[in-house]
């Protein structure tokens, strides 16, 4: 690969879209996500914290832990001392020190008990965080518009839901706590080293802005390449889904090496991004721990020469050295796990950057829900998927319950647009789409959604078994409707073939149904719906002629009651529709019923009779 | 764990440095309260300033060489945990691009992206933890365990006891946890298929508004998940209570059995002090160990999942091909009593014994009604699945004696659920032939029928066609994929019901365009349409997995009945469009 190639990879799976080729509408670029410039950690970690915060008497709870942990753990080896001096005293005797360990028992009880708990409840409350994030983190991408599916890619943002929570899932788990009681301890010591000798406290204290400013530097950096790690990774995920989604074209084609090579290519480019990262995080510990150690050198230093020169006591000394030594140790625990906290907030900052998209748009106040009978209007619908490229241009038509309108027209015409239009997957730029005359964006839009069925092209089914990808319709819907729909569908004599019939088990992506068996599933599921408006959209271009013309007789009488509108290639399966639109570069050019717009001798008598082809 | 020194070998230095360094880092941890405490005994007893200056700038000095060593450590540390990771990552992919049809059904695509990705991390994770840890705390507890025993032998005698016990509840701890954290992996699995399905089936969710439904079962599977994750962690957390206790008793033990010792006299005072000390120190350093332990049984989990990967036996190979070098010549084919089922367990076939006959250069439909088995059967001739009886031959030679790469070289396919991927079109069709010029390229769109919808559009050849190919239509994919598959240009072409969203005139121009530039091309064509196959010279009808009839149009029309019922099936409808 030569670099030119390499950075189109990156290009193309880092998804990067220029901001000017997306629609603003309603404020600002929608649908695609900013890899722009650091936001402010302050701002993600207060977000990241107001999951835990729900569980405020946990967490008061873990504090309390903490601290009797903290204290217990330094009270039992303060308490060796008394033991030492009754043990040396003359009045030592073995009733006396079995009191002490006595005593001794009680506090280390005490402490293994809090920190039983505090691990404990930590635990779950992080748990309980993470799995309140995921959750956010679906519901909020439910509520995206169709438009972030279709420009985002797949693999990256799965990876925001795994690897990200993950990389938060590891602080929460354990920086919370070390937090705490680090805090605890320095706060504990601190006041030590000023009871005993103020000087030498301002002494240690010399190297911290020292330690501050390394501490910041080193920050900065490794935070600025946790950040290009996590966005690697999230590239990197989107190539492996895609490749492994489409593993079966790649062997087709032979492309194993290419895939390899770009693979490669993306890992290599984790792998260096990961170093930098991981380096300058893991030089967070030696660079901190050793400023501190080097304050512990000129405390001693300098505690040592007041020793000669203003006779300071050397048991003080001792004391206070140690307590320099012991303050050092929670500011090296907190920054071993730098680590950690750098990969977290990047990984928080992915995750908030989707929970910041823009979602569809809200329902406006008193929109309604009214029974609909199923009459559709179109009036000069205007519509683009980018402001620069208009697709529909001026449409209007109308269609009563009972009749079936059809689209004809080449592929990229926007008969598949029209379709994304009436129940609002994208709103119109201009014009006006009415059902029983109310506006749709005045109109409920689950309740919109509701009323129209679809049956799409491409064939999406769920994991599980054949009944509850049926009854996906319909939810309350009995086992003998199902067995209703996939007999209008023309599906119940296949999955009576099937090994378990209806509790047949189907993998979204598997093997086990051809392609047009999916296609009539996806009949019964619209067909067990009641929706009064049904949108077909190539619904049978895999199914065999035989099979379809059973359906005719199933569809038909699903029909008789619905307004229908359909898509289809084969002039054949829209001959006996009500009207026909003949669309031509997002305009309809001619319309009417199959024999009047034979009659019209325009381009669908061409079609029709092949004279002209559907480019 | 064997099975990953591989990985390891490459970087051996870094694995070694790494810990010398983090060995270096610890000597001088120790070293610096012994020069601490000759400032306060030779220095501040003797009130020898300029000692004490001294000894403050070494102790300054073994800061830096700490702070050196610890980066240096960090350097090594990290170089040989990514580098490993990357090996280890591009070995999986490597393996899964071997995989064979039925070795990707057999996984499904969510868990193999999380084995590739999360399942990695988790063992580099570890990798890194060890490089960082593992040798610092052995280091401590033999030093710190020589030292006990040459102080006290007798009461060292208590951590003889202690430490067995120790290790025995380690080891428990992570037999109970390990099958705990490879279900946690199976959960994020699912959870993982379940955000897959629900970004694929967006239009679906939402078209019959189902979000909620879908939060629900996502909910359910994200509590799975965080049960399972608890379930795990709880076993993880119990750990370090019980190495407090551990610590506490043994702490207890001493002060007692030492105290009564003092008390006799045998034992002195600073003694006690010193060895309750290096007691601490044995036990902290077994809780790192075991700390390192039990990290590691997530990681195990993991990496007991990606052997999963590297271990899947390939089951369709060409290590046993007899004529590697032979390439696809003419590009006749035949079936002999091939018989062939997608689950091995599963009593009927999906194949049921073909005898069939295909000369070089021919053109034949295949038709049938949905679920016959027509895909199936053309997926035999590159390969793509192998028979379970019977053999396939390409140019008279077994389709198992070639190589797989010459083999799908010389055959092209369009699959019936094609894919294109992210980028241009012309990236994607470039995938038929990366080395084609801009003017095959055209040609073979033209060909397609598609040169005139890709120069409509703005970019024309440099459209991107975003996710799977969300820009264009149905009809518009699909012609792109047969473009893709002749840009090949191959001995043997399988279109798998790769015209079902194109319209029957310009079906029709596709097939003129092959009969023009595929001319000596063997051209195998599903379809729905009798239209799409009348012309074939040969046309197969297919029922339940068999052949029912073969022969022209007019020969057909006349001696098999399912083909006349595909036929009035159409005709009573169809004005012939061509």
């Amino acid at each position: 690969m030569n670099e030119k190639q390499q950075q189109r990879l990156i290009q193309k799976y880092a998804r990067k879209e220029d901001p000017s080729k997306m629609k603003g509408r309603g404020g600002g670029p929608r649908g695609m996500m900013k890899t722009g410039k650091p936001k402010n950690s302050k701002k993600t970690i207060g977000r990241l914290f107001s999951y835990i915060a729900g569980d405020k008497w946990k967490l008061v709870i873990v504090f309390f832990m903490v601290i009797i942990n903290t204290v217990g753990g330094l009270a039992g080896s303060y308490l060796l001392r008394p033991v030492v001096n009754m043990l040396t005293s003359p009045g030592g005797s073995v009733e006396k020190l079995l009191g002490y360990i006595g005593i001794m028992a009680a506090v280390y009880a005490s402490v293994v008990i809090s920190q039983y708990l505090q691990a404990r409840i930590m635990i779950e409350v992080s748990q309980k965080a993470l799995e309140k994030l995921r959750n956010d983190l679906f519901r909020k991408v439910q509520k995206l518009p169709v438009r972030f599916y279709d420009t985002n890619n797949h693999g990256d943002v799965m990876s925001r839901f795994t690897n990200d929570v993950d990389a938060i899932g590891e602080m929460l788990n354990n920086t919370i706590v070390n937090l705490i009681s680090g805090t605890i301890t320095l706060v504990g010591t601190l006041s030590l080293m000023i009871y005993t000798n103020w000087i030498l406290t301002l002494v240690t204290f010399a190297l911290i802005p020292v330690m501050v400013f390394a501490g910041q530097a080193v920050a900065k950096v490794s935070s600025k390449y946790y950040k290009a790690q996590q966005t690697s990774l999230g590239t990197l995920n989107g190539y492996v889904e895609e490749t492994v989604t489409g593993q079966k074209v790649v062997k087709v084609f032979n492309h194993e090496e290419t895939a390899v090579d770009e693979f490669n290519f993306l890992n290599e480019d984790l792998a260096s991004r990961q170093v930098k990262a991981q380096f300058f995080g893991g030089i967070m510990g030696p660079v901190m721990g050793n400023i501190s150690q080097a304050s512990y050198a000129l405390t001693s230093m300098v505690g040592g020469v007041l020793c000669v020169l203003q006779g300071f006591d050397i048991g003080g000394l001792t004391v206070f050295v140690n307590y320099s030594r012991q303050f050092s140790r929670p500011i090296n625990e907190l920054s071993m796990q730098m680590n950690t906290i750098f990969s977290a907030l990047a990984g928080a900052e992915r995750v908030f950057d989707v929970m910041d998209q823009q979602e569809e748009e809200p329902d406006k106040d008193g929109a309604l829900a009214p029974p609909i009978k199923g009459f559709v209007r179109l009036e000069d619908v205007t519509f683009g998927y980018n402001p620069d490229k208009v697709i529909l241009k001026n449409v209007s038509l109308y269609a009563k319950p009972g009749q079936k309108i059809a689209f004809v027209g080449s592929t990229g015409a926007g008969k598949t647009t029209v379709t994304n239009l009436i129940n609002r997957f994208y709103d119109i730029d201009s014009g006006k789409i009415t059902i029983d005359d109310v506006d749709i964006k005045d109109i409920k839009r689950d309740y919109l959604r509701q009323n129209v069925a679809m049956v799409l092209q491409d064939t999406h089914l769920f994991t599980g078994t054949i009944k509850d990808n049926i009854r996906y319709g319909r939810m309350d819907a009995t086992d003998e409707e199902i067995i209703e729909a996939a007999k209008t569908a023309s599906a119940h004599s296949f999955i009576m073939r099937l090994e378990h019939g209806y509790d047949t088990v189907i993998e979204g992506d598997g093997a086990n149904l051809s392609q047009g068996q999916r296609q009539l599933l996806n009949i019964a599921r619209a067909a067990i719906s009641r929706a009064p408006i049904l949108i077909l959209d190539e619904a049978t271009s895999s199914v065999d002629t035989r099979t379809e013309k059973h359906i005719e007789h199933g569809m038909d009488r699903l029909m008789a009651t619905r307004t229908t509108l359909v898509i289809a290639h084969r002039l054949s399966t829209v001959r006996d529709a009500n009207a026909i639109m003949v669309l031509e570069h997002g305009e309809i050019i001619e319309r009417g019923d199959h024999d009047q717009l034979l009659e019209q001798k325009g381009r669908y008598y061409e079609l029709y009779t092949g004279k002209s082809e559907l480019s | 764990m064997k099975r990953f020194f591989k990985y390891v070998k490459p970087y051996l230095p870094f694995f070694i440095l790494g810990p010398i360094m983090m060995v270096c880092e610890v000597a001088g941890d120790v070293w610096m309260p012994r020069l601490m405490a000759n400032i306060i005994n030779i220095g501040a007893a003797n009130g020898d300033t300029g000692y004490i200056l001294m000894t403050g700038f070494e102790m300054i000095g073994v800061a830096c060489f700490m702070a050196l060593t610890g980066i240096l450590g960090a350097y090594f540390g990290t170089k040989g945990s990514v580098y490993f990771a990357r090996d280890l990552r591009k070995d999986v992919f490597g393996k899964i691009q071997q995989f064979s049809f039925s070795n990707i059904d057999r996984f499904s695509t969510g868990s193999l992206v999380t084995r590739l990705t999360n399942d990695i991390t988790q063992v580099q994770n570890l990798v890194n933890m060890m490089l960082r840890m593992m040798f610092r705390a052995p280091f401590m507890l033999i030093g710190a365990l020589v030292m006990a025993i040459s102080m006290n032998a007798q009461l060292a005698m208590i951590l003889v006891i202690v430490i067995p016990i120790l290790i025995v509840v380690i080891g428990i701890v992570i037999y109970i946890g390990f099958p705990r954290f490879e279900k946690m992996q199976k959960k994020i699995d699912a959870l993982n298929s379940n955000i897959r399905e629900a970004l694929t089936n967006v239009r679906v969710i939402k078209s019959f508004v189902r979000e909620d439904y879908e939060e629900k079962k996502f909910a359910a599977s994200n509590r799975d998940l965080k049960e399972a994750g608890l379930n795990a962690f709880r076993l993880v957390i119990f750990t370090m209570p019980i190495m407090a206790l551990a610590i506490n008793i043994t702490t207890l033990a001493v002060v007692w059995f030492g105290g009564r010792q003092i008390l006799v006299g045998t034992m002195q005072v600073g003694e006690l002090t010193a060895f309750t000390t290096y007691i601490i120190q044995v036990l902290i350093s077994l809780m790192m160990l075991a700390m390192i332990l039990l990290q590691s049984s997530r990681a195990i989990a993991s990496g007991k999942r990606i052997l999963e990967v590297l271990d899947e036996k390939l089951d369709l190979n060409d290590e046993e091909a007899k004529s590697k070098d032979h390439v696809v010549g003419s590009g006749s084919i035949r079936f002999e009593h091939v018989s062939f089922r997608y689950y091995k367990e599963s009593e009927e076939k999906v194949l049921n014994d073909i005898n069939v006959e295909i000369p070089s250069g021919t053109t034949v439909g295949i038709i049938g009604s949905t679920g016959c088995g027509k895909t199936t059967l053309v997926q035999m001739i590159p390969r793509l699945y192998d028979v379970d009886e019977g053999a396939v031959y390409v140019d008279g030679v077994n389709v198992k004696d070639y190589s797989l790469y010459n083999l799908r070289e010389g055959v092209g396919m369009v699959l019936q659920k094609n894919v294109l991927f992210s980028g241009t079109i012309e990236e994607n069709l470039l995938w038929g032939n990366p080395d084609a010029s801009e003017e095959e390229i055209q040609s073979a769109a033209m060909a397609a029928q598609a040169h005139d919808f890709i120069t409509a559009t703005k970019d024309g050849y440099e459209t991107d066609l975003g996710q799977g190919g969300v820009n264009v239509s149905g009809g518009q994919k699909q012609r792109l994929c047969i473009a893709r598959a002749m840009l090949k240009k191959p001995k043997i072409l399988i279109l798998d019901d790769s015209t079902s969203a194109v319209d029957t005139a310009t079906e029709a121009r596709i097939r003129e365009a092959f009969a023009d530039s595929l001319k000596d091309t063997t051209k195998l064509i599903i379809a729905q349409r009798i239209s799409s196959v009348k012309d074939a010279d040969l046309i197969l009808v297919m029922d339940e997995g068999q052949i029912v009839g073969q022969g022209t149009h007019g020969e057909l029309m006349n001696t098999c009945e399912t083909y006349q019922e595909i036929y009035s099936s159409q005709m009573d409808r169809e004005v012939s469009a061509s």
